[in-house]
């Protein structure tokens, strides 16, 4: 019994010291250094709050690029992917379905679409795609607002994220950034 | 593969190996009683744990009595995490009113987070209140790992130590890890992942309207605290449903490769702890390199397989389930490692990897979870095997095997037996009965060997107390609960409880010099017998069962057939 005790005791010492004061000291810590950060990287529109950069969003208008395929339709709660194993009629299916409708949204374009916007991603929240992904749907875009090709693809050029400390990961495009910058194109 | 893919993993392995040496030595004083910089500023905060629990730190322990309290320890821990979940509406800290968790579910969790497997049944962001994830999990991430270490460290001192019989004290081991080790590297690393974009909140969720006008919620909370954490302690049960896929768990390329480290840097450390404390550097050294070898073995296993053609979807390097900011590379590294330690975080969804990749991921935890593995699992499931090939040497030459001046005799070995076989057993047969239960097997979502191997794969992770899982698998259910709780403590207790008894063993005898007929257990050559020994007993093991899984699914993707 007193061994019983004795596990109970440093149970509950250790639960206030790092089940309270730690995070709580982190949460405190966070939000003074990295006040944008430690709440989300919010990005506002005119005041308003319209996402976080890093949590992708829908698009379907022909004026936005769009967005991965998500398993989750962009809903975050719960996050997730489709879990489809790579030989199932189910993925197969889906990738085809997904293929004819880009190809017939991008008539223009005589190459086969880019994987990224093929496959759903692993959290369903994915807010990238490749650059070979959004130059694939520049014309589209373009068209849909009357803007000049070569301003809109200089734009992506601009939201290109490089490797990071030029070694990790690859390029990529963080589509609600770019869509925000279209609008503001227009809005001038 | 492109160039900078290779550069990253050479990157990669490079800071491995240069961190491993200065967290070793610091782990080695830790343990040891010795005075580090961070006694200054600490050392009242362990006392005051002592105080607190009633400990006497003085008090040298037998490993019986070491086991007790190991047991003890880890029952607490279930009951309150239980309590936390089942009674979590009522509690504080819970913004978005979350309902009390279902008993089945609450034990299964409870007994995951308690056995450093973190398996979730559960998705995090619509199950857990801000205070169980923060009060009950993370401090369970914390307490297992710790509790982890200490038993590798008490395995150590039953090597080092010489006619003495005990191996030291629980309490003080499983303080000093917390304290000196897991505590500060969290802060630091909790600052870091928040430079990055983890959320560290207690905001309740945010709702939004979406650039084309959709409403979106998004789930907020205490993250990067519980991610640090998880990461280091080689945990891995997620924050959100998604893990390391999530954006707010793992926003950048960057703070993917400080997790990928991280998951390897305690437990490869302890192998150069390890070699201080018994006197035994270039040993020290030889398991390590034995791990990196398998390491990259199995990694370039993994990237083949991804990297093949795909007839079916007439593509290579499938990003289903992978996320562009990681891009197939650093998906593939990172299952790879989470998987040859217990860690359980994805970066990638599993099930959706190539068949051979997937399979990889299996064997890397039917090994026993010996590449680098757990926080202190690593190590003395590693021991395990270097005590059997020691064994199987000396059986060749004729000779009482010896290791690091101790004679190796039956006790010990029946104990060595025990350790490898229950793990591997209760795999093998969890699987089976529940490929022969109608109700185990409504729970599938793949047909073919697919379905086969949501299930392998779900009782491999459970055994190896690693977490990850084939997430097609509907495992939140009482049948699964229930089964994958008692493999996670089959997987946790009939290792460790022979592995302190084998420490306690070794720690009573007499030290037996090295003569001409010692079989050598610090050269290359030891190092091959090892990795031979490990993949025979892999492979004679779990061969039949990988063949039915993921073997034959990749040979019928070759041909084109779907299921």
């Amino acid at each position: 019994m007193k061994n019983l005790f004795i596990a109970i005791r440093f149970k509950i010492f250790m639960l206030f010291l790092l089940g309270i004061f730690y995070p709580f000291l982190m949460t405190g810590l966070a939000q003074w250094v990295f006040p944008q950060q430690s709440n989300g990287n919010w990005i506002f529109v005119n005041g308003v709050r319209v996402g976080s950069s890093l949590i992708g969003q829908s698009f379907e208008k022909n004026e936005y690029f769009w967005s991965r395929p998500s398993a989750i339709n962009f809903n975050p709660l719960p996050s997730g992917g489709s879990n489809l194993g790579q030989t199932t009629k189910d993925l197969k299916k889906l990738v085809e379905e997904r293929k004819l409708k880009l190809k017939s949204l991008h008539p223009e374009q005589a190459e086969e679409p880019p994987q990224d916007l093929l496959f759903a991603s692993g959290s369903g929240l994915d807010p990238h795609i490749s650059v070979e992904a959004a130059l694939y749907q520049l014309k589209r875009v373009a068209h849909a607002r009357n803007l000049d090709l070569e301003k809109v693809k200089i734009l992506i050029e601009q939201f290109t994220e490089g490797r990071q400390l030029g070694l990790f990961g690859d390029p990529k495009v963080n589509v609600l950034s770019l869509n925000i910058a279209l609008d503001n194109l227009n809005g001038k | 593969m492109k160039v900078n893919d290779y550069i990253q993993f050479v990157v990669f392995v490079s800071s491995l190996i240069a961190i491993t040496p200065p967290l070793g030595s610091f782990m080695a004083k830790v343990f040891g009683g010795e005075k580090t910089w961070l006694h200054k500023p600490l050392s009242w905060l362990e006392s005051l744990t002592y105080k607190a629990a009633g400990v006497n730190p003085n008090e040298e322990m037998t490993w019986k009595k070491y086991a007790m309290f190991f047991a003890l320890f880890h029952f607490v821990g279930i009951i309150v995490l239980m309590l936390f979940q089942m009674t979590q509406v009522w509690l504080p800290l819970n913004p978005q009113n979350l309902p009390n968790i279902s008993w089945h579910s609450a034990l299964n969790t409870a007994v995951s987070f308690v056995t450093n497997t973190n398996w979730q049944g559960y998705s995090g962001e619509i199950t857990m209140s801000y205070l169980t994830q923060m009060a009950a999990l993370s401090v369970q991430n914390f307490l297992s790992a710790a509790c982890g270490i200490a038993v590798a460290i008490a395995l150590i001192r039953g090597i080092a130590r010489r006619s003495v019989g005990t191996i030291g004290n629980f309490w003080v081991d499983t303080t000093r890890g917390t304290i000196y080790i897991l505590l500060p590297l969290s802060v630091i690393y909790s600052l870091f992942l928040v430079s990055q974009g983890v959320i560290q909140n207690f905001t309740p969720f945010a709702d939004i309207v979406t650039l084309e006008g959709h409403k979106q919620t998004i789930p907020l909370g205490p993250a990067a605290s519980q991610i640090s954490i998880k990461m280091l302690g080689t945990n891995g049960g997620g924050f959100f449903n998604a893990n390391a896929a999530h954006p707010f768990e793992n926003p950048t390329p960057l703070s993917n490769f400080v997790q990928m480290l991280s998951i390897f840097a305690i437990a490869s450390a302890l192998t150069y702890t390890f070699g201080i404390m018994t006197k035994a550097r270039r040993h020290g050294w030889i398991l390590f390199t034995s791990m990196l070898t398998l390491f990259i073995i199995m990694t370039s296993i993994s990237l083949y397989s991804e990297y093949t053609y795909n007839p079916i979807l007439s593509q290579n390097a499938i990003m289903e389930g992978k996320e562009i900011r990681f891009g197939v590379f650093n998906s593939i590294l990172f299952s790879s490692i989470t998987t040859s330690a217990s860690c359980g975080a994805i970066n990638t969804m599993h099930s959706s990897l190539s068949p051979l990749s997937g399979g990889v991921a299996m064997l890397n935890m039917m090994l026993g979870e010996i590449i680098f593995g757990g926080v202190g699992a690593g190590l003395y499931g590693m021991l395990l095997f270097v005590l059997l090939t020691v064994f199987i040497a000396g059986l060749m030459v004729g000779r009482t095997p010896e290791y690091l001046g101790k004679k190796i005799e039956a006790p010990e070995m029946m104990m060595v037996i025990l350790a490898i076989i229950a793990p591997c057993a209760s795999i093998l047969i969890g699987t089976a009965i529940s490929v022969t239960t109608p109700l185990a097997l409504s729970s599938l979502t793949h047909k073919g060997p697919h379905g086969f191997s949501e299930v392998l794969y779900a009782f491999t992770s459970a055994a190896a107390n690693n977490g990850s899982a084939f997430a097609g698998l509907n495992a939140n259910s009482i049948y699964y609960n229930l089964m994958l709780a008692i493999v996670m403590l089959i997987g946790r207790f009939i290792i460790i409880l022979p592995i302190l008894a084998i420490a306690g063993s070794l720690s009573q005898k007499k030290y037996a010099p090295p003569s001409s007929g010692t079989f050598e257990t610090d050269t290359a050559l030891f190092a091959i017998l090892l990795i031979g020994v490990i993949m025979i007993v892999g492979a004679l093991t779990f061969l039949p069962s990988l063949s039915l899984g993921p073997i034959i699914e990749h040979l019928m993707m070759i041909k084109g057939q779907t299921f």
